[in-house]
This record gives C-alpha cells, sequence and structure tokens, in this order.
C-alpha cells in the first residue's frame, strides 16, 4: 500500500506530466485561457487516463501472450480512441450533467499524448495492474492540478504589458518555465 | 478538392518548401507539436534525430492518406488516419532500435508519441486528404523539415547554455561553467518562448516593411494616374 502511495505522490508532484516529462504540453498551452475550462480539460483527462491505463494494461496482457509486444503503439492508440468515443456516448446517455461540462473537451482527449504517454510509461515501468490505475489517476491529477495553476496565472497576466513581441504565446510559455523551476524543487525530495 | 490540376512543377516545389520551413513552420509559427519540440530538444543530436524520425513518419503518411483519399469515408476518417500514421511509426521505431540504439534509447517513449503529435494529424486533415500524392509527400517533405530546422535550433541554444557543447563536442573549454537549468524542463519552457517571441518580432518587422513598400507603390501608381489626367 506504501507502495503505491509513494507511486502516486512521485507521479503528482516529482515527476508531473507537464513540468518535468512534457506529456500532455498542446492542451496545457491550448485549453488554459480560463481556470473553468482548464478545471473542465483536466477532469476529463483524468477520468479518460485512470480507465484507459486498466484497458490498456489488458490488452498489453494479450498481445503479450501472442508474442505481438510490437504491435503496442497501434493497438493502444485505437483502443484509447475507441474508449474516448464509448464514455461520450455513455456520458450523454447516462450522466448529462456531467456530459454537458465535459462533452467539448472528450474529442481532444485521443491526441492527448499524456494518455498514450501513460499507457507507454506503464508498460516500460513494468507496474502491475493496481499501480497501472493509480499511476494513470496520479499522473491525471498532476495534469489537472498543472492546468489550473497555469491557467489562473494566464489570467492575470491578460493585464501584463509585456513587449509586443511577447504578447500571448511566449509570455506563457516562459511564465510556464518559471512554474516548472518551482517544481523542480520537489525533484530534491528522494522516496522509496 | 482538387487544387493541383496543372502539371506539378518546380516553382511550386519550391514554393511548398519555403512555405513549410518558413512562412508555416509548424513549431514557431504555427505553434504545433510542443511535447516532443520540449522535450527531446536538451541536445543537437536528440533534435536532429526526432526531426528526421517526424519528418520520414510525415511524408509517407502524407503519401499514403493521399493515395487512398478516395476511398476513406469521411466519418471515420480520424481513425483512419491515426492507424496509417501509428503503422509508420512503429516502423520508424523498429528501425530506429535495430540501427540507431544509442538514440533510440535517449528518445525513449517519444518515438511512439510521434503518433499524437498533432503536426502529423493536422496535415493530413488539411492538406493530404484533399491534394494529390506528389504535392502531399512535398508538403510532409517541407513541414517536417520545418519542424527539424526548429527542434535543431532550440537543440543548438540549449545545449549551448546547458552544456557548453554542439553535438556532444566542447565548444568552451574546460573552465566554462555551463547553466544547467537550460537543459531541464524549465529552461526548455523558457527558450522555446524566446525563440517564438522573436519569430514574432522579425515577422512584424518584414509586413511593416512589405506595408511601407506597398503604400509607396500606390502613392507612385497615384501619381502617375495625376499626371495622365493633365
Amino acid at each position: 500500500m506504501t507502495n503505491i502511495l509513494l507511486l502516486m505522490f512521485s507521479a503528482i508532484f516529482i515527476e508531473n506530466f507537464i513540468f518535468s516529462k512534457f506529456y500532455g504540453c498542446c492542451p496545457f498551452l491550448g485549453v488554459s485561457e480560463k481556470p473553468d475550462t482548464a478545471l473542465g480539460m483536466g477532469m476529463a483527462v483524468t477520468f479518460v487516463m485512470t480507465v484507459s491505463s486498466a484497458a490498456t494494461y489488458g490488452v498489453y496482457q494479450i498481445l503479450a501472450m501472442f508474442g505481438l509486444e510490437y504491435l503496442k503503439t497501434i493497438a493502444f492508440i485505437l483502443v484509447i480512441a475507441g474508449l474516448v468515443q464509448f464514455i461520450e456516448m455513455f456520458l450523454r446517455r447516462f450522466i448529462p450533467a456531467l456530459y454537458s461540462s465535459l462533452g467539448i473537451f472528450l474529442p481532444l482527449i485521443t491526441t492527448n499524448c499524456a494518455v498514450l504517454g501513460a499507457a507507454l510509461v506503464n508498460i516500460q515501468n513494468g507496474h502491475t495492474f493496481l499501480e497501472s490505475i493509480a499511476f494513470g489517476f496520479s499522473a491525471a491529477i498532476g495534469f489537472t492540478m498543472a492546468i489550473v495553476i497555469f491557467a489562473g496565472v494566464r489570467v492575470r497576466l491578460r493585464g501584463a504589458n509585456p513587449p509586443k513581441c511577447f504578447k500571448g504565446m511566449p509570455l506563457a510559455l516562459i511564465t510556464a518555465g518559471l512554474i516548472a523551476m518551482a517544481f523542480l524543487g520537489f525533484s530534491g525530495m528522494s522516496i522509496g | 478538392m482538387e487544387n493541383n490540376s496543372e502539371k506539378y512543377s518546380v516553382r511550386s516545389f519550391l514554393g511548398q518548401l519555403k512555405s513549410g520551413i518558413i512562412e508555416q513552420n509548424p513549431t514557431l509559427v504555427q505553434v504545433l507539436g510542443m511535447c516532443p519540440t520540449l522535450a527531446t530538444t536538451t541536445s543537437l543530436t536528440n533534435a536532429i534525430g526526432m526531426g528526421l524520425a517526424t519528418t520520414v513518419v510525415l511524408a509517407f503518411s502524407n503519401l499514403f492518406i493521399s493515395l487512398l483519399r478516395k476511398f476513406i469515408p469521411k466519418q471515420v476518417r480520424i481513425a483512419a488516419f491515426i492507424v496509417i500514421i501509428s503503422g509508420f511509426v512503429t516502423a520508424v521505431e523498429m528501425l530506429m532500435k535495430a540501427y540507431f540504439t544509442d538514440l533510440y534509447q535517449s528518445l525513449g517513449v517519444f518515438i511512439s508519441l510521434i503518433v499524437v503529435n498533432c503536426i502529423i494529424l493536422a496535415r493530413a486533415e488539411a492538406f493530404a486528404s484533399n491534394n494529390k500524392p506528389l504535392p502531399s509527400i512535398v508538403d510532409g517533405l517541407s513541414m517536417g523539415l520545418g519542424f527539424t530546422c526548429a527542434l535543431c535550433l532550440l537543440g543548438t541554444v540549449r545545449e549551448i547554455l546547458g552544456a557548453g557543447t554542439v553535438a556532444g563536442i566542447s565548444i568552451f573549454g574546460e573552465s566554462f561553467q555551463p547553466a544547467q537549468m537550460f537543459i531541464m524542463p524549465a529552461g526548455a519552457f523558457i527558450t522555446l518562448g524566446c525563440l517564438i517571441a522573436l519569430v514574432q518580432k522579425l515577422r512584424t518587422v518584414s509586413a511593416e516593411k512589405q506595408k511601407a513598400k506597398e503604400l509607396a507603390a500606390e502613392e507612385a501608381a497615384d501619381a502617375s494616374e495625376g499626371g495622365n489626367d493633365q
């Protein structure tokens, strides 16, 4: 149990998906204009990543049974695309309230490299089934935290008056760099 | 939707190349495909490896999507594109594992993650799915080279500042104390931010020059018209 807790803590802070691994930078920079939408995106990613970590674990076991490990990239991306479609339909049918808040983000998640990245890291590090789910969930929580913090900072940035050429993306990137530097502080901790 | 009904000429080839590398540079102008850009530019060697791997996948997936564009139903096109792309990514991954083992190990998961690079899906959707094979493969090559150039630029700057080397060769001698922050994640964000700011500056300067030129031309035309009236 402590093992899993340590894994989760490390995935959220020390090896934060955005600030130390760069998985999922496209939505991080694209959908972080407002804290509300950032939170929505983060929750949708958390949902999909937790489920897909479990699903890809199973798929990999099946592939490994037939010695087809080299097909993992194709298999995973298809599983993720199918899963996102399925979750979208499921939410629309049974939980309309959740669908109306997360719905617009779901199609974007297929090409979010955080989801595929988590699946591949799970395989690379040889996580067990439980560890895979815990890792997927906590990495997504780390992603959500990063994108919400960043959206909050970007709201403040809108009132700033930088040199013209730094307006927009460059300023946002430099801010992200400063936040990443703050997250470096966590890497001083040694765990396990 | 066929844009290139006439014969494909050298001039349009050069135009596409220029647009991919400079005017519509996928990384520095369109700001697409950020994950590999930030993650794999810790050194020039890694940057070239990642850029070329992406270029190969981009060119071949563009070619095949263009060849199959009349057979892929509109509703499932994204899924079809992803399958084609991931096929080529798997091929590139296996080739790199066999022939460039060091590079393969230092790039790690990011080779597989070429599948979800937005540049590739964006070119498939915006260009290859409604153009002929030859322009499509050139588009893939030029966008890929633009991506590679941007990566190399970023990789060089970060390697010089963060390690004092270029492609592993020391350039400042022993006494140089590199700022290690630049090969860490924070340095990636900051360097890319500064590079994009530089590109925006250059673009506004050249746009202003263009405008001034047009204004001057208009004035000259007005003046000559005025002359004709008299």
